[in-house]
């Protein structure tokens, strides 16, 4: 009784939840990096996943969205499979995984955002590239739309990729690492756009790795290191002890305290 | 006759096949581009050298069917089906076994080549069938061409030119940023599967014009010329599209003229031609541009080091520092700043200083990413801004004598 109570409680949260992980594991060879984890994004909700370096955060993500192939495990996003859910979701990949000698510029990879909509022949009108060039001022990247992204530096790149995404007018957005390598004034200006995301109702994950802006910048937190160590709001999960079980020796007591304590 | 064949004015058979090459060419560098953007442009050498045996195959089979074995559709069909035994091998060699991609071409396009070789050999010991033709596919000869196969060509070239078009944006996506591409819902591996197979399709039409041995030329040398003079992907589709277009157009016709020559070497020599002048020529990444670029660098450093080194009272050591400084009138040959030289180093020097201000303030984060000991500070602040760091430069100064 109390199970099937708890299912039913379980399967309405996944109902509502913009992105529910269930039982995903995802393993290169013979050794998983992500093991039967269960995740359930609260709606409107700003998370961070974190946990050290090799923990599954990239992995969990890209399995979700099926860019890796999970040896189990199932993902809906708002109650329905992710398959179906594609244009309510905007993905910014880790900067490190495109060749950015490619010959596109800032504005061409906005646009890249708009192609479900243009679909195979629709032509780029007017009003795409204004949508376009206004995702690039919401990321203070107007000045650059011509500029060949590889002219760009590190932020400047992560920003445009941010602003790929803001094209694509999803309801939650998945980042995979947007602070890695970026200036301080990058960091700001993403944390801003992603913050007014959160206020108009999407719902925004992303993988962390600065646990020192944790409390600052987001409002829920996802543990992880290999399987789920804790999930919640940041006052509820982000405290020593949960930080001490997913990153075990690798931060000192001391350390742990004064995180926590933000 | 070249400037005849050039001008069409070679009759109707000629004209035919030179604009079916020219289709065929632009075709292979509008597909070509994605191959080469995809970073995969050799499998396409190992789809070429997979056509060999299918080729021979065919035209046994045709024979023993009573046949002279010299219908083009049914060699190109025995071609298509051994290059795509070949494409299917690469792909799995290289995602199923510990081999990578190179060492799986490698020994694709060797074995089936070799396979192809020894068809051809033991084909020309028949008695049957009109085994003349078989070598054009080595290296490609318009000599001879029938009409119908011209049209074949034409029209097929034209067909796969449309299809690469129409699915330009997938490809794009693919090749640029495959993950992303995922998330929107794309199914990557349906892309380059497509990919490839215009590519073999690309291939299979070019057989008899351009020859299997050199088609991989005229996939890409249109592209990788054309990302000389261009930054986006659609205007590379469409140089390497012309490229490929002009190579194929020019090497046709000057084969129809010299029957002995075959085709395929000569559109590949017209294709390294444009490619040699654009790799000289081409602004920015052209080596000639790149040069100067360097050596323009190369002179806005010494000069800013030499101005801050005068403006510090240092011996200048460096001889290329201090001949760019006398150069500019700005200092004399043992190493004296000039009049015009004392006050360029005094505004090095206090543009070094304002920087220095700027880049401890949280405030200018954004105009300090600018900062590169070279770019001068009035580009990047107004001169309002500028006073206020003055200012502050002479608290500064005064805080620290």
């Amino acid at each position: 009784m109390l199970i099937e109570l708890a299912t039913r409680d379980g399967s309405d949260l996944r109902e509502q939840s913009p992105l529910a992980i269930r039982g995903m594991t995802v393993s290169y060879g013979q050794k998983p990096a992500v093991f039967s984890v269960d995740m359930t994004v609260v709606p409107g909700s700003m998370t961070a996943i974190i946990g050290p370096n090799g923990a599954g955060k990239s992995t969990l993500l890209k399995a979700a969205l099926g860019i890796l192939k999970p040896l189990a495990g199932s993902t809906t996003v708002y109650g329905r499979p992710v398959t179906e859910q594609r244009n309510r979701i905007a993905y910014v990949p880790q900067r490190a995984s495109v060749d950015w000698d490619f010959p596109t510029r800032a504005i061409d990879v906005v646009l890249m955002g708009l192609y479900p909509q243009l679909g195979l022949l629709g032509r780029v009108r007017p009003a795409h590239r204004a949508k376009a060039e206004d995702c690039l001022a919401r990321v203070g990247m107007e000045d650059f739309a011509d500029r060949q992204i590889g002219q760009l530096s590190g932020g400047q790149q992560q920003r445009v990729f941010l602003a790929r995404a803001l094209a694509q007018d999803a309801d939650l957005y998945l980042l995979d690492e947007p602070f890695a390598g970026v200036d301080a004034a990058t960091e700001k200006a993403i944390i801003a756009v992603l913050q007014s995301l959160r206020d108009s109702g999407k719902t925004v994950v992303a993988v962390h790795h600065d646990l020192s802006t944790v409390t600052d910048y987001f409002d829920h937190v996802f543990l992880i290191n290999t399987r789920r160590v804790a999930e919640g709001t940041v006052a509820e999960v982000f405290n020593p002890e949960t930080l001490q079980i997913a990153y075990g020796g690798r931060l000192a007591g001391a350390q742990m305290e004064a995180l926590a304590q933000g | 006759m070249i400037w005849d064949a050039l001008l069409l004015q070679l009759g109707y058979n000629a004209t035919l096949v030179t604009l079916g090459a020219m289709l065929l060419g632009m075709a292979a560098g509008v597909g070509g581009t994605f191959l080469f953007l995809r970073k995969r442009a050799l499998v396409s050498d190992a789809i070429s050298h997979a056509t060999l045996p299918g080729i021979g195959i065919a035209f046994i089979v045709m024979v023993a069917f009573g046949g002279e074995g010299r219908n083009l559709i049914g060699l190109l069909a025995g071609a298509a089906a051994s290059a795509g035994i070949g494409l299917v091998a690469v792909s799995w060699l290289s995602t199923r076994t510990r081999l990578a991609e190179d060492a799986a071409i490698g020994s694709v396009l060797s074995v089936f080549f070799g396979f192809g070789i020894v068809l051809l050999t033991v084909i020309q010991t028949l008695s049957a069938g009109q085994k003349a033709g078989l070598e054009g596919f080595l290296l490609g000869s318009t000599a001879g061409m029938l009409r119908s196969d011209a049209v074949v060509i034409a029209v097929s070239a034209a067909l796969t030119l449309a299809l690469v078009l129409i699915l330009r944006r997938p490809l794009t996506l693919a090749s640029f940023d495959p993950e992303y591409a995922t998330s929107t819902g794309q199914n990557v591996t349906r892309t380059d599967l497509a990919m490839m197979g215009l590519v073999l399709a690309v291939t299979v039409v070019g057989l008899k014009i351009v020859g299997l041995i050199l088609i991989v030329a005229l996939l890409i040398i249109p592209p990788v010329t054309a990302r000389f003079w261009t930054e986006r992907t659609d205007h590379v589709v469409l140089i390497a599209g012309l490229l490929g277009g002009v190579s194929a157009y020019v090497g046709a016709a000057i084969s129809a003229a010299l029957p002995d020559i075959p085709t395929g070497p000569i559109i590949v020599l017209v294709g390294f031609a444009i490619f040699a002048l654009s790799l000289l020529l081409a602004p920015r990444r052209g080596i000639v541009s790149s040069l100067l670029q360097y050596y323009r660098y190369q002179k806005r450093v010494h000069l800013r080091q030499g101005l801050l080194a005068l403006a510090q009272g240092q011996p200048i050591y460096e001889r290329l520092t201090l001949r760019l400084l006398r150069a500019e009138g700005w200092a004399l040959p043992d190493g004296v700043a000039t009049k015009t030289g004392r006050s360029m180093a005094a505004k090095a020097m206090r543009d070094e200083t304002r920087w220095q201000i700027l880049r401890s303030d949280p405030n200018f984060e954004t105009a300090s990413t600018q900062y590169d000991g070279l770019t001068p500070i009035e580009s990047v602040l107004t001169p309002d801004q500028i006073r206020d760091l003055d200012k502050r430069m002479d608290l500064h100064a005064v805080v620290t004598p």
